[in-house]
Parts: C-alpha cells; structure tokens; sequence
C-alpha cells in the first residue's frame, strides 16, 4: 500500500494508481484526479456520472460498469466515451475514487 | 509504506499503445455469440482498437432478420449435462435458447442486437465475411446498421497487420 499527496491530502492508492478508500473521497479531490487522467475541466456531465459511481458504490459495493451506467442512469455509451476518452471505465472509477470496474459489461 | 507525489497514474501507461485485436465469430449459435462480443467489449474499454470480422454460421450474428433471434441447442453439448438422447426431441431447442436468454438477462447482459449496438457505440468495427454473405445471399442492407462492409479474405488480412487475433 503506498500514499499520495492529492490537493495537499494524504489518501492511499493501489499499484495502479486507484485510491483504496472511498472514504478517503471528496468532491474537491475530484478535479485534481481528473487533471491526472488528462481531464482538464470537469462538466456537469461528468459529475452526473461521478455522483452516480459514488450513490451506486455506497448501495451495492461495487463500482458500476459502463452498461449500468448506461442503463440505470442513462448516460448513452458514446458519451462516456466522450467524457471519458479510451478507458472509461477506469478513468471515471480513478475520478471518483473507487476501486476499477470488476463486471465482464 | 512509501510516500511519493501524485502522479499520473499507473493504469494510464498503456494509453498510448497502438495495441489492435481482430475477433473473429464463426458461430450462429446464442451461447457462442457472447464470448467474442464481451471479449470485444473488455477491449473497447481499455482503448484497445477493435475489428469483428463476421463469418460463416456467425454471419447470423449480424443477419437483420436472424440476430434476435438466435439459439442455444443441447445437441451434442454435453456441457449442458443432461442425457444426449434427450437434446434432439422436439421442443428441446426452445426451452434450452428460453433458459440460456433468462440467465444471460439475470446478469444484466443485453440482447445481441442490443449488445452490437454498445459495441459500435464503444467505438468497434464490423465487418461481414464476402463468402458467407455470397452464401448465404444476403445484401448490406440486410446487415445491421453497425456493419462498415462486406470484405474478402485478404482485406481482413491487410486490416489485421500487427493485429492480436481471437477466433470464436
């Protein structure tokens, strides 16, 4: 287990990079992970689907794949492409500090 | 337990390959139909560009009028653990294809159409084989929307260069 310093707070991440406890997560910290995965500016899009990742973590304790996402919050996949270029389902986790998507979809 | 700066993270490393995979669906079956589309979909999400060359029997996959409604059968599965001399009866196919579809939507997995859909949302690239379409004497506008063309042999093979290549 290693720390980091993100917004001058400590928090623990994994080897990947990903912080270990949601816990650990607030909204302010958000912006700062989103520059680190190359997302200068966070819309309200992109808080839509943080928010979701956090509400539906904290009820089913796992982070939601992008078909969940899709389906249960109804944010289209070609726009979490968009949000999240290349590796949505990692980016958004990483943002919301949440452990990557484990689902097969 | 060490202490660094934040920095970009690990997982982003491997963002700028130019990793490729070609998969390619040989089979019209619904329980051979999943593996390449979820395999396909793993892929996407990782920012992997992702060719699906569709041929023979998987041609079905992407037939308009086939890939709704296609079938699990227990005939010479035996992975499906029951008697061999019961798969053929009559009306087997149906309730086989009806139990594979109600587990499949437990999981929360779509629909094939549905799920070529997600597929070519997430950015894949399908394409049908030109010997099965001839074959089977089926046309682009009998393909679902998602197929770019019907290629040859050689056009996977110039598309694949370089490519990691599944078979299914």
């Amino acid at each position: 287990m290693t720390t980091t310093t993100i917004a001058g707070r400590e928090v623990r991440i994994d080897d990947e990079g990903f912080m270990t406890d949601p816990n650990e997560w607030s909204e302010d910290l958000a912006p700062v992970l989103a520059k680190a995965v190359g997302i200068d500016e966070l819309t309200p899009d992109h808080w839509v689907v943080i928010r979701f990742l956090r509400d539906d973590f904290a009820a089913m304790g796992e982070t939601p794949t992008l078909r969940r996402i899709s389906t249960v919050a109804g944010v289209a996949t070609k726009r979490l492409f968009e949000l999240f270029p290349k590796k949505p389902g990692k980016k958004m986790a990483y943002v919301a500090g949440l452990p990557k998507p484990q689902g097969c979809i | 337990m060490t202490t660094d700066t934040q920095a970009r993270p690990a997982f982003l490393d491997e963002e700028t390959t130019d990793r490729k995979l070609c998969i390619i669906c040989s089979k019209g079956t619904l329980d051979m139909a999943y593996p390449g589309l979820v395999l396909a979909n793993a892929a996407l999400g990782e920012g992997i560009e992702t060719n699906i060359f569709f041929t023979f029997w998987g041609l079905d996959m992407v037939a308009k009028k086939r890939m709704g409604h296609l079938k699990a059968t227990p005939v010479g599965n035996t992975a499906m653990h029951m008697p061999q001399a019961i798969g053929p009866l009559p009306g087997m196919t149906t309730m086989a294809t009806r139990m594979m579809k109600k587990e499949i939507a437990k999981l929360g997995f779509p629909e094939i159409p549905e799920f070529l859909q997600t597929l070519v949302d997430s950015g894949a690239h399908l394409w049908a084989c030109k010997m099965s379409a001839d074959m089977m004497k089926l046309e682009m506008d009998e393909l679902f929307d998602g197929v770019e063309g019907i290629i040859g042999a050689t056009e996977f093979m110039e598309m694949s260069e370089g490519a990691q290549i599944i078979f299914v």
